[in-house]
């Protein structure tokens, strides 16, 4: 696990469910095909409302044209981030368009789990309502162990909550070698 | 201090006497449900985590349902489901219910409970979000993705966090314009779709008590709606009754203690209850249906597992019988056994089927179908701008297909009331 994250952030609001992060349409792709799982990051977010897409103006495409990886690799979200089904295909979708980091105030469960033991990217959670606050573009670096995010602009420095038990799988890398490292399998 | 029966559970399942909320516990599973969405990729972790000659924890214990997308000429949908059947043989795995054969069953939730998999104070995991359907059966069932699946595939075993539990009591009788699908969608208005994050949801009171097993699993399928770990309630007659017709016997009933501690506790007289619908675009986005009638209707939905039970048929039956359809209507039964009990079944003279067929709505075989959209081809399908009403769990944007399409969620009542009329109707206009 890298512990510092710096990239352009994607900002969203409450209730990203995974329909929106990866319409049931495309569930059918393989996700171990590499070639073909790139179609997760295409389809990636595809479902959300254009307005909603990239606060606070909306409209701003996650993914351009043909592409499958996104310019943006840290997501800022409002609650409920996640909510909905069990796919493991929503973080699986975001990792594949580049995400490393989701923010938001608050998780589903299931996406929360599966982000975590999946290890496809590190779910953080905001101690105030950033997606309020932080504007699409912006730059930030996030530091997983610390608990900050910080913009570059103005080195303005906002608090992250502790990963908590989870930290030792976030670490691990997944579930799997969790369990490895700690004699579990 | 007591424990709740979710409490309970977990301390039976991690092998301990008490457990506390908050706590993460390593559970020892007893079921195993994946279908042919997240079966093949759960297959392929497995696989690659545990190597070519992995073996299956107990392959008993593995039930593997396909039912998402099985009538469809989508060749990847196709494909998932072939992995499904390449595994099944390659394992000899006994509970694989296989498309195009008299084993295939429909969806997965309703399945479970037919096929006597669902037994009390056990644990039961699923790859689909509600799989918490089952905690009607007095146990715990939740859902997880493809990783954990493929966790508990290879050892039996899954870490979770005991939840903190909420209450909900409806005392007093249900009256018959409503159904148990009013009753969540009123919860989930009260408490929002995160209002039970990571707890559990335990129903209980006079008006559960009347309830058959079907119209209680539609109380527990939608707790993940409101981000419940799960739902449950406890066993009684009834259940034992529905677990005998079944054959399943020796199980281990909990109950919570008169001394446990909840989160919350809600307390509603059924009696004092009205139809509801969740407007376009998410499930608790409540609203009477009196507020909303007149809203005109290009599509009505009954099916799924939370609205394609025979209750659910039975339900529609009492408004359709006699009538006509006034918009396109689709009747989705969810599994196969429901399919074969629309003709058997009854309402006044005429069977389940005959009264829906005169009506002029279409009858589709059994699957998820369009309650999650699915490939282009799927039966039911929101196109353009469709306003549908349906009887299914999710109305977030696109859920059903189009992107453009609106979706209220309420009861098979409301439904049925308003493909008569064409606009959303209250089904106490229509109750003879």
């Amino acid at each position: 696990m890298d512990n510092l994250i710096t990239g352009k952030i994607y900002v969203l609001g409450n209730n990203i469910d995974t329909d929106q992060i990866i319409p049931a349409e495309h569930l059918v792709y393989s996700t171990s095909d590499p070639e073909e799982a790139k179609k997760y990051g295409h389809f990636a977010l595809s479902s959300v409302p254009p307005e909603e897409a990239g606060l606070p103006h909306g409209n701003l495409p996650f993914i351009h044209g043909d592409n499958y990886q996104s310019e943006y690799s840290i997501i800022i979200g409002g609650s409920n981030f996640g909510c909905g089904s069990s796919r493991e295909h929503a973080p699986f979708a975001l990792q594949v368009a580049g995400v490393k980091v989701v923010v938001a105030e608050s998780y589903a469960r299931i996406f929360y789990r599966n982000s975590v033991d999946g290890g496809f990217l590190v779910p953080m959670e905001s101690a105030e309502r950033l997606c309020d606050i932080l504007q699409t573009g912006e730059s930030v670096t996030i530091d997983i162990t610390n608990g900050t995010i910080t913009r570059h602009y103005d080195n303005r420095v906002f608090t992250l909550k502790n990963l908590g038990s989870v930290f030792a799988i976030v670490q691990s890398g997944g579930l799997f070698q969790y369990a490895r490292q700690n004699q579990l399998l | 201090m007591g424990m709740t029966i979710t409490e309970k559970i977990f301390a039976h399942a991690s092998r301990t006497h008490k457990v506390i909320p908050g706590q993460s516990v390593w559970l020892n599973v007893d079921i195993l449900m994946t279908h042919d969405v997240c079966g093949p990729p759960t297959i392929a972790i497995w696989e690659k985590e545990f190597g070519g000659d992995a073996k299956i924890w107990d392959k008993n214990k593995v039930v593997i349902f396909p039912d998402h997308y099985i009538f469809t000429a989508n060749p990847h949908a196709n494909r998932n489901v072939e992995l499904l059947r390449q595994f099944a043989a390659k394992h000899e795995l006994p509970n694989y219910y296989d498309v195009g054969t008299e084993r295939y069953k429909g969806v997965c939730h309703l399945a479970l409970a037919e096929e006597g998999f669902n037994v009390p104070g056990t644990v039961l995991f699923g790859t689909d979000s509600h799989t918490c359907t089952s905690g009607a059966f007095g146990m715990f069932a939740t859902g997880v993705g493809n990783t954990d699946a493929a966790f508990i595939l290879g050892t039996g075993k899954i870490w979770e966090k005991v939840p903190e539990s909420m209450r909900f009591i409806f005392n007093g009788d249900m009256p018959e314009y409503l159904t148990a699908k009013d009753l969540i969608l009123r919860i989930l208005g009260d408490i929002t779709t995160d209002g039970a994050t990571y707890r559990a949801m335990e129903f209980s009171g006079s008006a559960i008590n009347q309830m058959n097993m079907l119209e209680r699993m539609t109380l527990t399928n939608m707790a993940i709606e409101a981000g419940g770990m799960n739902g449950i309630i406890a066993v009684d007659d009834i259940t034992r009754e529905y677990l005998s017709s079944v054959g399943v016997s020796g199980y281990q009933e909990f109950t919570s203690d008169s001394d446990a501690e909840y989160f919350a506790t809600y307390t509603y007289n059924a009696n004092e209850l009205v139809p509801v619908v969740a407007k376009p675009h998410s499930p608790d986005n409540l609203a009477a249906v009196r507020d909303v009638e007149g809203t005109k209707l290009t599509k009505c939905y009954i099916g799924s597992c939370t609205g394609g039970k025979l209750s659910d048929f039975h339900y529609a039956a009492k408004i359709l019988y006699g009538r006509k359809t006034a918009v396109t209507t689709f009747i989705v039964p969810a599994s196969t056994t429901v399919a074969r009990q629309l003709k058997t079944e009854k309402y006044k003279d005429a069977s389940l089927y005959d009264i829906f067929t005169e009506a002029g709505a279409y009858i589709a075989e059994s699957s998820c179908a369009a309650c999650l959209g699915g490939p282009a081809d799927t039966t039911g399908r929101s196109i353009d701008g469709d306003t549908v009403i349906s009887t299914t769990n999710r109305n977030f944007p696109g859920r059903m297909g189009s992107k453009q399409s609106s979706v209220y969620l309420a009861s098979p009542l409301t439904v049925a009331a308003s493909a008569v009329t064409g606009v959303i109707t209250d089904p106490r206009d229509l109750l003879q």
